[in-house]
């Protein structure tokens, strides 16, 4: 026999994470993205489309309609550009916590009858929403062009750190929703009241400095994820937020990460109970 | 050899609310924080203290009634659940079928299907690519590789759903009774599949109400009742206790007897072929039904007659003797007994008719559908098409011949 391993299932002996079996399953998270890419876009005539076309007529009603009415002072970005920037780093975390907090509970079916790590269904959830991002970045560095915006090179690094802190941001409150979902369904009908709460408190189509009241700023950078907005549009408009409140959001965005995953995994083992 | 399983003192309980309905909502957990009494919750241990070692290349199936903790125990083997007490040690691949076509999604194709339900069973990618060819053969979907799984029928649905299962390659195989659908010929496709699997070495957990199927496949078995380990050892002895255990006396009493009839039945049951009472019967085994009869008076041309009803209540054969043959008395309780002989029913629920009579003329008394039985398989040439393929009430020993036109030119 190639490969011999002793599992051992002790009912009193319970760790974290296994990270080899993460490891072994790792497959798993390639197959559950790709089963959810396809079928989110089954059936669809524009296909792929739609996960370019909705931040683009999302930036057009916002660039029409609040562009105009908001009547922001000294813009250093267009605004199209300015909502464009926003809105895709922000949808990665709106459909990727909708998705990992319906995650558990859609994927039932499979969870009473299969064992494989848990945590592999919402980690795949949130990367269908990253291979969106993917797709609508590109449309973006056609906008960047048709706008004619300068770029500077530290794109190369806050762009990626601005993806992953929104990654980090999604994981932690997605896992904690998906979780606290499989034994309290009221849970499905906070996550999108939640989502467009979050939106209107993040710098997504104001800019934070249209907030007058110092404090109230730093309240509003408790959002997990002001930081990773703010990261994106560094590299556009060369202006960082104030140090502190970036600090703020990135120790939010670190503490929920530590409490979701580890409700999800205390909660982990129940969930075919449950569910 | 080290055992390739271990399980040791397992338990596992489940928590019963009884307020709650189907799972809590957050208003009850409030509610129910604020309340001073505490909310009814009932333990119920779906396994108790169970503990047995499997040796590797050893085929085991697990029977017992329903609510027995079968299906618990195979859900905390296959890591779904974890035990609330014990300890598991596993020594290989484990890959386990509570049901096929898990995570089967209608909107994928076959061929996409058979890579995400395959990666879920514990294939890598590249063992999934190298069986593919094989799987599709097995499966006889190929003309619909790229159609969506919605579109298939149910029967292709089941067949593809267990080609990928078939392909699996672990050194445990745990399965929970997937086998009880579809038609004949797949069920014997798979079955021979199973047979395949337990004489390439591999471990086989197997759950089942089919005695017959268990009996054919495991050479061991465990009995659980109400999650206790009952007995452990050689199938037909664990399938014998299992029977033994839920042998209900089916004794047919009448407490008053009619004192105007000239013949009336007292009392009826079923002997198994030690004269013991019994009302589960192996299909190899004889069945013995006695009859205990109050004669008033002597009458002529008197018969006794049993007569077999299949489950719907349909008469299967008769059996009918004259009074005469026998010594009957008056005013005392005569005794006489039938016997069917060995594999004459097949597996299925029967029940008695009888009737002491003069023939076409009058019935002194008449019981039907009295004294119920229930035979299983243990182990005949039919066990392939048990639930799935009626062929018949009885066995009946025929003879074939066979003949061909190339026979007569090459003598």
């Amino acid at each position: 026999m190639a490969e011999v391993y002793e599992d051992v299932i002790d009912s009193s002996r319970r760790g974290l994470f296994n990270w080899k079996e993460l490891w072994r399953n790792q497959e798993l998270f390639y197959f559950f993205t790709w089963r959810d890419i396809k079928i989110k876009y089954k059936q669809t005539v524009l296909g792929f489309l739609w996960a370019v076309l909705q931040p683009l007529l999302m930036m057009l009603i916002f660039t029409l309609f609040l562009g105009r009415a908001l009547n922001l002072p000294d813009q250093t970005l267009p605004y199209p550009v300015y909502v464009f920037s926003g809105l895709i780093i922000w949808n990665i975390f709106s459909t990727g916590l909708t998705n990992a907090a319906n995650s558990m509970v859609n994927n039932a079916l499979i969870i009473k009858k299969i064992y494989f790590p848990r945590l592999i269904i919402p980690v795949s959830s949130i990367l269908v929403a990253v291979f969106d991002f993917l797709m609508a970045f590109v449309l973006f560095a056609l906008v960047l062009v048709y706008y004619q915006q300068p770029v500077s090179i530290n794109a190369l690094v806050y762009w990626p750190a601005s993806l992953l802190t929104s990654i980090m941001a999604t994981l932690g409150l997605g896992c904690w929703l998906a979780a606290l979902n499989v034994k309290y369904r009221d849970f499905r009908y906070v996550i999108p009241f939640l989502v467009q709460v979050l939106f209107f408190l993040t710098p997504i189509i104001y800019p934070a400095s249209l907030i007058d009241y110092p404090y109230l700023q730093y309240v509003l950078a408790a959002s997990p994820m002001y930081a990773a907005v703010e990261f994106f549009r560094f590299p556009l408009t060369s202006v960082m937020a104030n140090p502190t409140l970036v600090y703020i959001s990135l120790s939010a965005n670190a503490l929920l990460l530590l409490i979701g995953v580890v409700y999800f995994r205390r909660t982990e083992d129940y969930f075919a109970d449950l569910a | 050899m080290q055992p390739i399983l271990e399980i040791q003192n397992v338990s596992k309980r489940f928590r019963i609310s009884h307020q709650t309905g189907g799972y809590l909502s957050l208003r009850e957990r409030m509610v129910n924080a604020l309340k001073f009494e505490k909310s009814s919750i009932e333990d119920f241990w779906a396994l108790d203290n169970v503990s047995f070692t499997v040796s590797p290349g050893e085929s085991i199936g697990i029977i017992g009634r329903n609510g027995a903790g079968k299906s618990t125990l195979l859900k905390v083997l296959s890591k779904i659940t974890p035990p609330t007490k014990g300890k598991i040690i596993s020594r290989g691949r484990i890959a386990s079928l509570l049901e096929v076509g898990t995570g089967f999604h209608p909107e994928l194709t076959g061929r996409e299907n058979i890579f995400f339900n395959g990666s879920l069973l514990g294939m890598k990618r590249k063992e999934i690519e190298s069986k593919f060819d094989e799987i599709v053969d097995f499966s006889g979907v190929e003309k619909f590789l790229d159609t969506p799984l919605k579109h298939y029928s149910s029967g292709m649905q089941l067949r593809l759903a267990f080609a990928v299962a078939a392909f699996l390659e672990p050194e445990i195989l745990i399965i929970d009774e997937v086998l009880a659908v579809g038609d004949a010929e797949f069920q014997k496709k798979c079955i021979g599949k199973m047979e395949d699997v337990s004489r390439s070495g591999r471990t086989i957990l197997f759950v089942s109400h089919q005695l017959g199927l268990v009996n054919e496949l495991c050479q061991k078995a465990i009995l659980l009742e109400s999650g206790r380990l009952l007995q452990q050892g050689k199938t037909p002895d664990v399938v014998d206790h299992y029977t033994q255990l839920y042998n209900t006396d089916n004794t047919f009493a009448k407490a008053l007897v009619d004192e105007a009839k000239p013949y009336s039945i007292k009392r009826i049951r079923s002997l198994n072929a030690n004269y013991a009472p019994a009302s589960n019967f192996a299909h190899d085994e004889s069945v013995v039904l006695e009859v205990v009869f109050f004669a008033r008076q002597l009458l002529r041309n008197t018969h006794i007659m049993v007569s077999v009803n299949n489950k719907i209540g349909q008469r299967i054969f008769s059996t009918d003797l004259p009074l005469e043959q026998m010594r009957v008395f008056t005013d005392a309780e005569n005794r006489v007994s039938v016997t069917i002989p060995r594999a004459t029913l097949t597996p299925g629920n029967y029940s008695f008719f009888i009737a002491l009579h003069c023939p076409n003329t009058a019935g002194y008394d008449v019981l039907d559908r009295v004294c119920p039985i229930a035979v299983y398989d243990n182990g005949s040439e039919f066990v392939q098409y048990e639930n799935r393929w009626f062929y018949g009430d009885v066995f009946v020993n025929c003879k074939w011949d066979y003949k061909s036109d190339k026979d007569a030119l090459e003598q």
